[in-house]
């Protein structure tokens, strides 16, 4: 098998990131963290609930922007409201920026009351972070997204009533929040990058401590799954170059 | 012999004022009233309060000058993440904002559709929701300590919503995998509109879905409207998908203000029925 790619180590990083979960609704933003929870589902964590981004619970190993569907269950938008609430659910969001405690925007650049830029909106940003489990994907880790301070606090961080903040899993590395005060903290680096790399990448003072391991590689039947299975178009190259 | 309720997309539009509050229907570029929303975005109208899981819908109502304020939790095209009139309006300051968590926007419509003064929940604690909304207030359990937000209800002046099939009465169907919020837009709102593809006989309406697709009745509706394609370029599943390329097509429309002008003259100041037209070739 040809050697293991950037994207593929992140999407075993945002697969690992669900372990232990067990039936939870696993809900992914992003190309590489939905092919990660469908690669979970399909080995380690049988458990997880995969929807397919409409409203329909997928049970089988659904490739990615396949139409073939083995459906188990219904779940409409209030339904995802109804599980968000009932805590039964590990969301992995996206960041426009994100501080130390992991307080994360996806709202407003600048002033919210006339933004230098208008993003998507704050979503279910703040009510998923007091609800349950949540996890961060940054395909491009940069100092612009992590930043001392956010401009608009959408999920909150572990200072500010998060329920359970888990990883922030980058193109360079993986994050958890087992700092000083619960702030981020270096967990692995993914292979080939450096201490200096990710320390000069991150606007505020990270947490690294003599632990930092390297991130694990995808094994032969993960590969095989990723490459054959779960997405043969290697879409999860367009999110973060080989 | 119930009322019959059928009416016209101008008729429904000369029932709007100045400064209502307006529901629309659907979510994000799905489901849409979009030949409800083009009626409006070519009417004389203006400061309305839009309250939206918003898409094109709302987009378009910024562009052409409709709108003082949006009450929402997001503003997108879905594969186009963002849409480029709502971002322009919020940008140069044309128009306010209340922004809350997408699910405290569901407890609003509920509160205002159960008519009761709040309903509580954590969603918002802790985030600056709780900051941009300084109105928004907390309250204690009564049976306990914990703090919860007490989201007010969104009480709209009037509600539209775009539905697959519906009778003369207003008993409305959705054949798609989600009803989003509908029934609940139009339960919070004093004037109640369902456009949808086709107007069926009552007794057609279990054609087409099972009767757990007949989550409107007709109590909850003033207006109905035959508009087939109302909900374009949105989607209307399984009557039609999002139409991808007409939505870049009016991202495209922002690049410049001839642009717009032509995507207006040919888009918007225009005819249902000649967009639709214009639509139907591609």
């Amino acid at each position: 098998m040809s050697e293991v790619t950037r994207a593929e180590v992140c999407v075993v990083a945002c697969a690992d990131a669900w372990r232990g979960d067990g039936a939870v609704l696993a809900s992914a933003f992003g190309v590489i963290p939905t092919i990660g929870a469908r690669l979970a589902k399909a080995t380690f964590e049988p458990d997880l609930l995969i929807s397919d981004g409409e409203a329909l619970l997928v049970a089988n190993a659904l490739a990615y922007g396949s139409k073939e569907k083995q459906v188990e269950g219904w779940i409409p938008f209030r339904s995802v409201f109804d599980t968000v609430w009932s805590g039964r659910r590990h969301v992995m969001m996206g960041a426009t920026q994100i501080d130390r405690h992991g307080n994360q925007n996806i709202s407003v650049i600048g002033d919210w009351s006339k933004p230098a830029k208008q993003l998507i909106g704050v979503r279910g940003a703040p009510g998923n972070t007091v609800n349950h489990a949540t996890s961060y994907w940054i395909p491009k880790h940069v100092s612009r997204t992590f930043v001392e301070k956010v401009d608009m606090i959408c999920g909150v961080g572990t200072d500010r009533g998060a329920a359970d903040l888990r990883r922030v899993v980058t193109d360079l590395c993986v994050l958890d929040f087992e700092g000083p005060d619960r702030t981020m903290h270096l967990r692995s680096l993914h292979p080939g990058v450096t201490v200096d790399q990710v320390a000069k990448n991150t606007g505020f003072y990270l947490a690294i401590g003599s632990d930092v391991s390297e991130s694990r590689l995808p094994t032969e039947e993960e590969l095989r799954l990723i490459r054959d299975t779960l997405d043969r178009r290697s879409v999860r190259d367009t999110e973060v170059r080989a | 012999m119930t009322t019959d309720k059928r009416t016209t997309i101008d008729a429904v539009v000369a029932e709007l004022r100045d400064g209502m509050t307006v529901g629309i229907g659907g979510w994000g570029s799905r489901r849409k009233p979009m030949a409800l929303v083009r009626a409006i975005a070519r009417s004389g109208l203006k400061g309305l309060t839009i309250a939206s899981y918003g898409g094109p819908d709302v987009g378009l109502l910024c562009a052409t000058g409709k709108v003082a304020k949006v009450v929402f939790g997001f503003v997108t095209l879905d594969q186009i993440p963002l849409d480029p009139y709502f971002q322009r309006a919020r940008q140069s300051g044309a128009i306010g904002a209340t922004e809350m968590d997408e699910g405290m926007f569901y407890l609003g419509l509920l509160a205002a559709s159960w008519r009761v003064p709040f309903l509580p929940t954590r969603a918002g604690r802790g985030s600056d929701v709780m900051r941009v909304n300084p109105s928004l207030k907390t309250v204690r359990s009564p049976y306990g300590d914990e703090e919860v937000v007490a989201v007010p209800p969104i009480k709209l002046d009037a509600a539209i919503v775009h539905m697959n099939r519906a009778d003369a009465g207003g008993n409305a169907q959705f054949l798609g995998p989600d009803v989003y919020f509908d029934d609940l837009f139009l339960s919070a709102a004093e004037r109640r509109f369902v456009s949808c593809e086709r107007i069926v006989a009552t007794g057609d309406l279990l054609n087409e879905g099972s009767f757990h697709t007949l989550r409107i009745n007709r109590s909850m509706v003033d207006g109905v409207v035959e508009s087939p394609g109302g909900a374009h370029p949105t989607s209307c599943e399984p009557d039609y998908p999002i139409g991808e390329s007409w939505l870049k097509d009016y991202v495209g429309s922002a690049a410049s203000e001839d642009a717009w002008a032509e995507y207006r003259a040919g888009y918007v100041d225009t005819s249902e029925a000649e967009y639709q037209r214009a639509v139907s070739g591609r």
